[in-house]
């Protein structure tokens, strides 16, 4: 797959469609790619990877990069393009500069996730058959693929591209997994529970920010907790009320445009489950206003940008099921 | 050099909790260690090392400085330190312990910085070798020893006893309390796993790794390396790496406006972030590339020209697995080293 | 209902321009009561309510927020009141989903012309809160009046 992408890349480079190419680079272990940009054949030959440690979104690095005259080419995954369609919609990609490639995308694993598997100290990983097979300082390791997955994989919407100029691979279809079990479990808890677990959870914030930085949906050119003259700026959070603050507002900021690629998840370094946040809302949107996708269409209002006459009442949720 | 059997490892931690507190490594609700205060029936992590670093006992993210109250016309002055308490961290890995040192020499340096001076005061670095590191670690590139690591006392743990010494007089005034507890022990199964331990070291993948080329007058070469560019582009401008990092020591000092008062505090910043040293002018770094040359020229040229030679780094290892898009000082030492030796 | 002896709670209360300040306006000219614990901060539409708004006034501590805006097809704006509706639905839904309890928050559409209803909502509103206590779960200790 990778040669594919990299010969493909080649020739678009060779023929002037693009003048860049938005891709990952390998790095010093098997599993640090970091998204890099690719001006030459030979460059592409040194560094370009494709493979399950790929998980990085692309779509938000077009926000900057279309904007910088010439036209790049950019690898996206299924779910990439939700994000990208998000971003058009919003007006936030310049769609000319930009030459999209869907690949497909099996799953994809990280460090972390394998961290959490009890594999650590990673020096080389391959794929062999359904099977990740890892080296280890202390031995090899073997687990199925499908168990390796990061949790995002695990819910994945589907194989299907939803925007693209060519696609590398056949044409992927939607799934439909079970993404909002672990938001009604938590629904169905006491208030106290669900404070207690949140509490738990919040309090590990260290307020690095990757969660909005690496967000496709936070594009705003000054966060407002970065503005000053916002009344709510703030660095670190000084009480578990900033802590709460910062994770209601960033996922409500987010909310109906949230397209649940799970980056938030992936790179926060405390292993805050913050797309449980982010499936919340989703979750009522699909239940309050019907079934929404974000991302689905580079075209249309969101959720909270529409309104019907007959919306339900915020009364709706004094009364609706589960304990308080 | 003294022992006690695991089965004693409980009465070793009260012993250390009596007349203050102890803090060492306990898995947190993600399965990650997290440097916990300790209660009866807690232990150890079994991880490597915590996600945040031991900095934030003596540097804390968010501290306040000094609180006014208003009352009509007349402002009250509060200083909020109260006389602070003894603790003892316990199971300070070998890197950790070095950044102490490092910290020292920026929050000790005149003008001293009584906040982290009194803390520092109070606290009591009880480090433990490691026996399994990781492929991210290179803090023998340092000239650290994780093996046989730094603090005021160091341990060593083996399969059925705990080995500790005494390396400064707050370890000794440590031990002499803990003296019920430990007999004197032959140091021979400490000697062997630190033979073990270096040979697993040889090893790893960064065992090479080495920032000595920019040790020098590397000042300009590195600062006009044409790199920072390739290096800096997919940089998110998130502070994951500066917070956790054990030698990171920036700070903001802000006022929060309590409605009846002011709490002026400091808190961790991040040289990524976009607002890091803004003036009234606005900020003298307004690219990410300059931000993200700013961290690592500081790590790996400022701070050793200033320091006698002494790195912004202990090679933990903790921005190599913590970055989100996995750029890290390995990466830029790696990538720059051509520059600066032309 | 339970009471909570001798607690007398903080309500903002955010109300529109157009409709809920003036039916506030009207329960004070025919001299209705309501609990004086009320503070109510006059927007220009209840759409202009940000949920930081919301969490802020919890922040600077209230015990209960209440949003009050023209009932919906009544807007001044036309439209604004649809809006608030969705995302105060979605916010309060949030809240609860971080065991934050639901009945501090609340909206209601007010009327000019429903002075009665102001006070009567106001008047339960409070009695609700009253029952719960203090704020604690979204409280920021910092601003506690010491």
């Amino acid at each position: 797959m990778q040669s594919q992408l990299i010969e493909r890349a080649k020739a678009l480079l060779a023929d002037g469609t693009v003048d860049r190419v938005l891709g990952w680079k390998a790095g010093e272990f098997a599993y640090d790619m970091t998204p890099a940009l690719f001006s030459s054949a030979q460059e592409l030959d040194e560094g370009f990877a494709y493979d399950a440690f790929c998980g990085a979104n692309l779509s938000k690095y077009l926000v900057k990069e279309s904007r910088k005259g010439g036209r790049v080419l950019a690898f996206l995954k299924p779910c990439d393009t939700y994000s990208m369609n998000q971003l058009l919609k919003e007006h936030r990609i310049l769609r000319e500069n930009v030459y999209l490639i869907g690949v497909p995308c099996q799953g994809k694993t990280d460090v972390e996730t394998l961290r959490a598997l009890g594999i650590t100290s990673i020096t080389a990983a391959r794929q062999e058959g359904e099977d990740l097979v890892v080296e280890t300082l202390y031995g090899q390791r073997r687990i199925p693929l499908a168990e390796a997955m990061a949790e995002r994989c695990k819910a994945c919407k589907g194989k299907k591209h939803m925007i693209y100029d060519e696609r590398i691979g056949e044409e992927g279809e939607l799934e439909n997994p079970d993404r909002f079990g672990q938001v009604a479990a938590l629904e169905a808890m006491s208030s106290e529970e669900r404070f207690a677990f949140w509490r738990g959870e919040l309090s590990r914030c260290i307020r690095c920010n990757a969660c909005r930085n690496v967000c496709p949906a936070c594009t705003c050119e000054q966060c407002v907790f970065d503005n000053p003259a916002s009344g709510v700026d703030n660095k670190a959070a000084a009480t578990s009320f900033e802590e709460n603050m910062f994770h209601i507002i960033r996922a409500f900021h987010v909310a109906g445009r949230c397209t649940d690629c799970g980056e938030c998840s992936r790179v926060c370094p405390q292993r805050i489950p913050l797309h449980l946040l982010n499936r919340k809302f989703i979750k009522d949107i699909n239940t309050f206003y019907g079934e929404y996708q974000a991302g689905e269409e580079a075209e249309g209002r969101t959720p909270l940008t529409a309104y019907t006459e007959g919306d339900v009442e915020p009364s709706v949720v004094y009364t609706k099921g589960g304990n308080d | 050099m003294k022992k006690l059997p695991l089965s004693q490892m409980p009465a070793l931690y009260a012993a250390m909790a009596q007349g203050g507190a102890l803090y060492l490594p306990v898995d947190n609700a993600a399965g990650d260690a997290q440097f916990t205060r300790w209660q009866e029936g807690m232990e150890l992590s079994r991880a490597l090392n915590t996600v945040r670093s031991a900095k934030d006992f003596f540097f804390p993210q968010t501290e306040n400085l000094v609180s006014f109250r208003m009352q009509g016309k007349t402002i009250e002055i509060i200083d909020p330190r109260t006389e602070g308490e003894d603790f003892v961290l316990f199971g300070v890995r070998a890197c950790d312990a070095r950044s102490f040192t490092i910290l020292d020499k920026v929050f000790l340096a005149d003008p001293v910085d009584s906040y982290y001076k009194s803390r520092r005061e109070h606290g009591t670095v009880v480090t433990l070798a490691c026996t399994r590191p990781e492929e991210t670690c290179f803090c023998q590139s340092f000239g650290i020893d994780p093996a046989d690591p730094e603090g005021d006392a160091a341990c060593w743990l083996t399969e059925d006893a705990l080995y500790i010494t005494a390396r400064t007089a707050k370890g000794e005034a440590l031990l002499a309390r803990l003296d019920g507890l430990l007999e004197d022990a032959d140091p021979a199964p400490v000697e062997a796993q630190k033979a073990q331990t270096a040979a697993i070291l040889a090893k790893l993948p960064l065992a090479q790794f080495t920032t000595r080329s920019f040790g020098g007058d590397v000042l300009m070469k590195a600062f006009d390396s044409p790199k920072w560019a390739s290096l800096s582009e997919a940089c998110l401008g998130c502070g994951t790496c500066t917070f956790v990092c054990p030698t990171c020591q920036c700070y903001d000092i802000r006022d929060f406006d309590t409605g009846h008062g002011i709490q002026r505090y400091r808190c961790w910043d991040s040289c990524m972030y976009s607002d890091f040293t803004k003036m009234a002018h606005g900020n003298p770094r307004t690219s990410q590339l300059e931000r993200f040359r700013q961290r690592f020229m500081h790590k790996l040229v400022y701070f050793p020209a200033n320091n006698d030679g002494e790195y912004g780094c202990v090679g933990c290892g903790r921005c190599l697995a913590k970055c989100p898009i996995s750029m890290n000082i390995v990466k830029v030492a790696k990538a720059l080293e051509g520059d600066v030796h032309e | 209902m339970q009471v909570n002896e001798g607690f007398k709670p903080t309500i903002v209360a955010f109300c529109c321009n157009w409709c809920s300040y003036a039916g506030a306006d009207l329960a004070g000219t025919n001299r209705l009561q309501y609990p004086a614990d009320v503070k109510i901060i006059r927007v220009p539409c209840s759409c202009r309510v940000n949920p930081l708004f919301i969490l802020r006034a919890f922040q600077r501590g209230a015990d209960g927020v209440i949003l009050c805006g023209c009932h919906p097809g009544d807007c001044h704006y036309t439209t604004g009141n649809y809006y608030a509706r969705r995302r105060m639905t979605l916010l309060f839904s949030m809240l609860d989903y971080l065991g934050i309890e639901r009945e501090r928050t609340r909206v209601e559409w007010v009327s000019a012309a429903e002075g009665v209803k102001f006070a009567a909502t106001m008047n339960d509103f409070v009695s609700t809160v009253t029952a719960l206590g203090e704020n604690k779960r979204l409280e920021d200790l910092r601003c506690k009046a010491n």
